[in-house]
């Protein structure tokens, strides 16, 4: 890759259920994951949805692909950003949200939180910083 | 300047495609190079060789192949989204067991990795969709 390394930003802003959105964004995620880029994910609007812990999708019939959102840290990827102002709106808390982690290599591969609520403020410079955004 | 389009939505009930195509089409006039059109989602019903619409409307997937034809596209189907919503090419129909392909002209079936790809040798990324 002769162009080095981008910036990455995948930007999830609908419902994990209702639309195929969330769960095709997640497969990009995973196929990026394999081509060694900064790589960061970002959640905003009713895509905090998608990181409420507990799903139980038995009565939709469709398949409960939430452990995938877990498996991310052996992904490398160890930077998801939830919109505060999202969460708040919609009455939850970072304690509704999964527990997301990584193990960092500069830090003899402790274990640590992937996630980081920011505010919205914050999101749009995350934004002006990334060199590639896909929305979902 | 060196673009990648992406096209998540199908044809009609969007009006993604039409944007995504009069921006694909204003670019190339300007000069700019399109390095990929990918299709997402719903979008890789833009693909499909067998839709019919009424005589008086516009037909996106002709659109689109005559506009890869003319100017050299390289408009690539993702082919997870495509199995789901029943877009083959002749290998997958053979692959897959079925008993028809319907992938129009200037389409080809390819993976997620054409994307992330078209992301990192295009100058911008442009995605249309909802």
């Amino acid at each position: 890759m002769s162009e080095g390394v981008k910036k990455f930003l995948y930007v999830n802003r609908k419902a994990p259920h209702g639309t195929i959105y969330a769960l095709e964004a997640l497969e990009v995620v995973l196929i990026g994951a394999a081509f060694e880029q900064d790589v960061s994910l970002a959640f905003l609007d009713d895509g905090v949805f998608q990181l409420v812990k507990g799903w139980d999708t038995t009565e939709l019939g469709s398949k409960n692909f939430q452990p995938t959102y877990t498996a991310l840290g052996d992904y490398d990827i160890s930077k998801v950003f939830v919109e505060r102002e999202s969460l708040e709106e919609r009455g939850l808390t970072e304690a509704d949200l999964l527990e997301l982690t990584y193990e960092d290599e500069d830090d003899d591969w402790a274990e640590k939180s992937s996630i980081r609520v920011v505010s919205r403020e914050e999101m749009a410079e995350i934004m002006a910083e990334n060199d590639v955004i896909l929305s979902f | 300047m060196k673009l990648g389009i992406v096209v998540n939505e199908g044809p009609y009930t969007h009006e993604a495609s039409d944007t995504a195509y009069n921006f694909a089409v204003a670019a190339l006039e300007k000069g700019h190079e399109i390095f990929r059109i990918f299709f997402y989602h719903d979008g890789v019903n833009n693909a499909t060789r067998l839709m019919v619409p009424p005589q008086d409307d516009r037909h996106i997937q002709q659109k689109w192949s005559e506009l890869a034809e003319k100017h050299n596209l390289d408009l690539v189907v993702c082919i997870a989204a495509a199995q789901r919503r029943g877009i083959l090419d002749e290998n997958e129909m053979k692959r897959q067991g079925k008993d028809a392909e319907n992938l129009a002209p200037g389409f080809r079936i390819s993976g997620l990795g054409q994307l992330i790809e078209a992301g990192i040798q295009c100058d911008r990324l442009v995605i249309f969709g909802d």
